[in-house]
């Protein structure tokens, strides 16, 4: 694939449209060898309460992700409200030496792990005026997609099936219909559970996936983080290539002239 | 530390924590073992820049959250 075709995000240039996430991996060497595995650039992390007086020594996941290496992307997973996620935004801000890019979400209830759209749309504002640029989790809404945008956010992200579920893309119309009104990068999060789910994702014509538990709760995270690297670049390169129109009869690729025999209809 | 000392409790990660009287971020940190780690500190909700350490004093009753980076999505 041409070197030229660069995913840019608030003016920042990325080669692999595949955005992963760091949680649910046995240990720490699994995370940073699944993720080189899968060529991602941008990394999610979760901002957490540190563990007082236990493993001084432990390992910290910015060790192995070192934020000189990846663009790491704080997440606000596990806030309800919009108040929560501008407060895990601003604590990670400052763990970051000043980065301000984060991926928003702020969750509905924990069946669905569904967006709460309003409350999503609030700290989306918030955050904005404070100077953050967001990356956003949304529903696969093209209305509300199309606000977030107008609000300023730097990337749309909705979801393809909830989060952790691995059902894959489930509203192909929407997604298109996502794409299609926007002017910043849209990127499938949440929902995808194998490498075709990703080359679908792709091939409708996002910008780029971000997953987790699709490579983290595989049998083999590193092999299924290749496999995903591969899916999502076979999607892009898909997508820019056009694929050939549905036709719902045969068409045959060998000549019909020159048979030298008389059976057929 | 002499005579004068007196402590105050605070609450570190929702758990009470006991520090003598005019201690400061910096020597909470220094006291948990953390200094030179990847974290940020919240005082009473206000996000504390890792320079300010030194310069914020804890009072009884204060709320400090120090956080870190984990694994998610």
């Amino acid at each position: 694939m041409s070197k030229q075709d660069l995913l840019t995000i608030a003016g920042r240039d990325f080669q692999s449209r595949l955005l992963v996430g760091t949680g649910k991996y046995q240990d720490m060497a699994q995370t940073g060898e699944a993720i080189r595995a899968s060529g991602a650039e941008i990394v999610t992390v979760a901002i957490r309460r540190t563990n007082i007086g236990q493993n001084a020594d432990e390992e910290n996941l910015l060790d192995v992700i070192p934020p000189d290496e990846f663009t790491i992307l704080p997440n606000t997973a596990g806030c309800y409200t919009a108040a929560d996620a501008v407060r895990v935004c601003r604590l990670a801000r400052e763990l970051l030496n000043g980065h301000t890019l984060v991926k928003l979400e702020v969750l509905g209830d924990e069946k669905t792990l569904y967006p709460d759209v309003p409350a999503t749309l609030e700290a989306a504002e918030q955050l904005i005026n404070d100077g953050f640029e967001v990356m956003v989790y949304t529903s696969d809404d093209p209305i509300a997609a199309q606000r977030l945008e107008q609000m300023g956010c730097v990337a749309v992200m909705p979801l393809a099936s909830p989060i952790g579920s691995g059902l894959g893309v489930q509203n192909h119309y929407n997604l298109m219909t996502i794409i299609e009104n926007a002017n910043v990068p849209i990127i499938v999060d949440a929902g995808v559970g194998t490498a075709s789910d990703a080359a679908v994702a792709m091939e409708l014509g996002c910008d780029g996936v971000l997953m987790n538990t699709a490579i983290a709760a595989a049998k083999n995270p590193v092999l299924m983080a290749s496999a995903m690297r591969k899916g999502i670049e076979a999607g892009r390169e898909a997508f820019l290539a056009g694929r050939m129109p549905r036709r719902r009869f045969a068409s045959a690729s060998s000549p019909l002239e020159g048979t030298f025999w008389q059976s057929g209809s | 530390m002499g005579l004068q000392t007196s402590n105050v409790i605070i609450q570190v990660n929702g758990k009470a924590h006991t520090l003598v009287a005019g201690s400061t971020i910096e020597q909470l940190i220094e006291q948990l073992g953390m200094q030179g780690q990847r974290v940020a500190v919240e005082h009473n909700q206000d996000v504390i820049p890792r320079s300010e350490y030194p310069h914020v004093a804890l009072k009884s009753g204060d709320r400090v959250e120090i956080i870190r980076a984990i694994g998610g999505g």
